[in-house]
């Protein structure tokens, strides 16, 4: 018996991340996250479990936070993807939800960071003023390992913060 | 004059890379590397009769297929047994891929290197392995009965056994009007970092060198072994860590079979290979921890003093003991605490089970040591109706240096070398209102809900030895590179240690860059681990930068025509002290310590104007001097420090569903000066979040047959932000006299007596004796049925 990647199912996919369209041939079998990672190098997107539990992969589908790592690339198609580079890219100049965590000291070693700022930066457009308890419950599907979250919760708060002075601007 | 970075809440400047996707951890290395896959065992205990991989060759895009059999020369071998110690009876390790027999779910056997991931799993699934079934060993009862034996040749389980006294034992506990017995039992539990392990090898045929990427805490070590192991001369291997998603103890561990086997055939094939590991893989073969069994005998007057202390444990260390026994020997002598006891004596099995090893997890063998001596605490108060802090204050260490008379892990005799125990507690009392609890209670009481309070005290060695080093260089652009061996999982070297290097130059932070984990710059270092980065590569860069400002000071004076010790540093320019007029900048001295002929950028066109007129007597570099301005040092103890603190937990119990909520949490901490107190509070906070994680949620559920029944995050339970209190923390810095910068380590503080101030909590809340760790509020609502049926029975 073989197994051949002739015979595997691959699709043309037409996929819009970050404001660019992309056309890949893929496998049908390949994961968001992984034609995010390896197909168009945006390395920012973790996968920490594959199961779709801690959150690390967290990229928005039409600007709402989902699991990369639980979807097939050719189901992204025809939606915009966000990934983390595409919330911010320049270290110089980051992005609102990437200051608060550096005022915040909202993270130690980055890996499942993306996951929390993606989702972050989804939800403080839905609650422009959330308290502690809202901020705690608004990252509690991302696991983080280093920070013990709260000062994750403190840059949910910080966030919204610099959101609003930005709309304000 | 500078401001003193030291001491400064710096916001970290790793972040903004971080923050913006430019992380770099080893998978983002070589994207478009081939890849390789593992088949590993799904049986706890077996023999390998047969492996037929035919069915994986003829899967398109499979490139090789290996099993141990074609493991090259000294790779074949055992695995190195990294620390040995003479406790260690019966030294196993494992091999990079089995060979004829497997000891744990999870044992690598087959290797399939692929085009891509996707293929070499669909590969690895068509590999038919033949088995024969031997009896698993699990658990620290089963190991201990003896009546399975994990290693063949072996009469029972006993990896190591060990006994270390101090005072007579049998007088001190003898002569005590009061004596007490507990059993206890610590969790199983793992260091679980968000990005797993992984490694991506290279191998350059051009000039049979191998260049390695890895997720590890240990890149020298890690060298080290890949150059013995595939028997090539060290300088053709180089390793580089780059950034790490994680670790807390479990990348220490080298080489892990994965890294061993993954280089190999880089090396046979010529060609990039990586391996990541997933997140099922990391829970059936990396590394698990903690897991003992324990007894204490006490004996203590009516005051409550302890006249002797008599413990013996026994510590699942899983199928191999790559590691040595670590975790048990920092068990073992940790015990004893900030508490001054005349009489003590710990004697230790370390058992092998057909489990996933068991390795360093933050807070290493620590944890378990609180544990004992804490719920012993407990239970001394209890027994005597005395306030537990009381009884805690009246056992204090009140004078240092206070020698143990322990052999540490570090192999010198353990020393507490500073801290004000008493202090400390009074600092913690007052933060937690624990003078005011009972009226808390009692209007709690009122309102129908049961709350309790606990606490905890604990001593930490940290910043073990043998060395560490760093080294710095100047560049004609002003700009600073320093490079510490260390590799950074977090931990904000980059920030910290250019806090450190830049108040020593007399330069600003941001001119300052720091380098990690890179073998190719400094190829002497140890690894990060134990709570040693700070005081170990902290003091080694301290001394380097010293060095290097001596060498700029000196240059700097023949120029300015003045005396070295007249000149200081500030801002990065070097002058006259107390007169700016006569100044250089830095970058002018590193373009004078190159006596280059060329004006290759502006710094050495403008330094032409300090060079002196040379001397003909004299050659440009002069006998001893090296170019350049360069250093290295290294830093290099005596023996560890000893940071410590005392934790304390208020916790409420739901009368009904035992549903157990942290109230609050209170942290007392001293781990000298602080670097950085942002980064020593974010480290205190990440610890007891993996504290209360071991205390609530976080057990490896192995069944009898050594399968491990919960190996995913939907079924392990990872506390997440909604399970995490928020963490109240005052500090304490006693300086420690063993270091020119006074630091203690602070990365394991939060973890390690958490779980067991938790405990202290729910013990006061309940009125029922918990003597085992984690507790689930299932677990608790049977505690409490068989509590009352005791109590109805002795009615």
């Amino acid at each position: 018996m073989t197994e051949s990647l002739d015979t595997e199912p691959t699709s043309t996919i037409r996929l819009t991340v970050n404001g660019t369209l992309h056309v890949l041939e893929v496998p049908d079998r390949k994961l968001l996250s992984d034609v995010l990672r390896q197909d168009l190098e945006l390395t920012g997107t973790h996968v920490g479990c594959e199961h779709g539990v801690c959150g690390a992969c967290t990229v928005q589908l039409d600007g709402e936070p989902v699991r990369s790592c639980l979807m097939f690339a050719g189901s992204a198609q025809g939606h915009e993807v966000t990934t983390v580079e595409g919330i911010g890219d320049d270290p110089e100049h980051p992005a609102d939800v990437q200051q608060a965590f550096i005022d915040c000291h909202g993270l130690q070693c980055g890996f499942c960071t993306p996951g929390f700022i993606t989702t972050i930066d989804a939800y403080i457009d839905e609650n422009p003023h959330p308290s502690e308890e809202e901020a705690r419950e608004a990252v509690s599907g991302n696991l983080c390992r280093c920070t013990g979250y709260q000062n994750i919760v403190s840059a949910v708060q910080r966030a919204a913060e610099l959101r609003a002075e930005g709309a304000s601007q | 004059m500078t401001t003193r970075l030291f001491g400064q809440k710096i916001t970290r400047r790793e972040d903004p890379r971080l923050l913006t996707g430019h992380g770099r951890y080893v998978d983002d290395v070589s994207g478009s590397a081939i890849a390789a896959a593992f088949v590993r065992s799904p049986h706890a205990h077996a023999d390998i009769i047969d492996i037929d991989v035919s069915g994986a060759l003829d899967v398109d895009g499979v490139i090789a297929v290996w099993t141990h059999e074609d493991l090259p020369g000294e790779a074949a071998q055992r695995l190195p047994m990294l620390i040995p110690h003479p406790s260690i009876v019966a030294p196993h390790t494992g091999y990079a891929l089995a060979k004829d027999h497997v000891n744990f779910v999870g044992e690598p056997i087959v290797m399939v290197v692929a085009e891509n991931r996707y293929i070499a799993e669909d590969a690895a699934n068509r590999i038919e392995v033949d088995y024969r079934f031997c009896d698993p060993v699990v658990g620290v009862e089963a190991s201990r009965a003896g009546t399975r034996i994990v290693h063949e040749g072996m009469t029972d389980n006993v990896a190591a056994h060990l006994v270390q006294e101090v005072g007579d034992i049998d007088s001190g506990l003898g002569g005590a009007p009061h004596v007490l017995e507990l059993d206890l039992e610590f969790e199983r539990s793992a260091c679980m970092p968000m990005e797993g392990k992984g490694v991506v090898a290279r191998w350059d045929s051009g000039d049979g060198s191998l260049e390695v990427h890895s997720s590890t805490q240990t890149s020298t070590g890690l060298r080290a072994v890949l150059a013995a192991k595939l028997e090539l001369p060290l300088t053709k291997v180089e390793v580089i860590t780059p950034d790490v998603g994680g670790a807390f103890g479990v990348k220490i561990n080298h080489p892990w079979p994965e890294e061993l086997a993954v280089a190999c055939a880089a090396r046979a094939l010529e060609t990039t290979v990586k391996w990541t590991e997933d997140r099922r893989e990391h829970f059936i073969s990396s590394a698990h921890e903690r897991a003992q069994t324990q007894w204490v005998r006490v004996g203590f007057d009516d005051e409550g003093r302890i006249l002797g202390l008599d413990v013996k444990f026994w510590h699942d260390n899983g199928a191999y003991l790559p590691y040595g026994v670590i975790v048990p020997l920092n068990t073992s002598t940790h015990i004893m605490g900030p508490y001054a006891i005349p009489a003590f004596r710990v004697e230790y099995w370390s058992l092998y089970t057909n489990t996933v090893m068991v390795t360093p997890y933050r807070g290493a063998g620590r944890a378990h040591a609180v544990f004992m001596m804490e719920r012993t605490m407990d239970a001394i108060a209890a027994e005597l109706g005395l306030d537990r802090a009381e009884v805690r204050l009246r056992n204090f260490v009140r004078e240092f240096p206070h020698p143990m008379g322990l052999r540490m892990q570090d192999g010198a005799e353990g020393c507490i070398d500073s801290g004000d125990f008493v202090t400390s507690l009074d600092k913690l009392k007052s933060l937690v209102g624990w003078d005011e609890f009972e009226s808390y209670r009692e209007q709690a009481r009122s309102e129908g809900r049961q709350v309790g309070i606990g606490l905890a005290c604990y001593i930490e060695s940290t910043g073990a030895g043998p060395y560490e080093g760093g080294h710095i260089e100047i560049e004609s652009s002003g700009r600073v590179n320093v490079w510490t061996g260390l590799t950074s999982h977090g931990q904000a070297h980059a920030t910290v240690f250019a806090q450190i290097v830049a108040d020593e130059l007399g330069v600003p932070l941001d001119t300052v860059h720091v380098t990690t984990g890179d073998t190719r710059k400094l190829p002497y270092s140890v690894g990060t681990w134990g709570s040693r980065g700070a005081v170990m590569a902290g003091n080694a860069l301290h001394l380097t930068a010293k060095k290097v400002r001596e060498k700029a000071l000196r240059i700097a004076g023949e120029s300015l025509e003045a005396d070295p010790e007249d000149l200081e540093i500030v801002e990065g320019m070097v002058q006259v002290k107390g007169d700016a007029s006569a100044s250089m900048p830095l970058a002018a001295v590193s373009v004078l310590s190159n006596p280059l002929r060329y004006a290759f950028d502006e710094s050495a066109r403008a330094a032409t104007q300090f060079a002196k007129e040379s001397d003909e007597d004299e050659p440009s570099i002069r006998p001893g001097e090296q170019p350049g301005l360069e250093e290295q040092e290294f830093f290099s103890p005596l023996r560890s420090t000893v940071a410590n603190g005392i934790h304390a937990a208020i916790v409420e119990t739901d009368p009904e569903t035992a549903d157990i909520r942290i109230l609050r949490y209170c942290v007392v901490h001293d781990c000298g000066p602080m670097v950085n107190p942002l980064v020593v509070e974010g480290q205190v906070h990440g610890g007891v979040a993996q504290g209360v994680g071991g205390a609530l949620y976080e057990k490896m559920a192995y069944d009898t047959d050594g399968q491990l029944l919960n190996a995913s995050f939907m079924d392990f339970l990872m506390p997440f932000a909604s399970e995490i209190p928020h963490v109240e923390t005052d500090h304490l810095e006693t300086p420690s006299p063993l270091n020119p910068l006074g630091i203690k380590g602070a990365g394991e503080a939060g973890t390690i007596p958490a779980a067991t101030a938790i405990a202290s909590a729910i013990e006061d809340a309940e009125g029922i004796a918990i003597r085992s760790m984690p507790l689930d509020p299932s677990t608790l609502w049977h505690m409490r049925a068989d509590h009352a049926a005791d109590a109805a029975h002795s009615r």
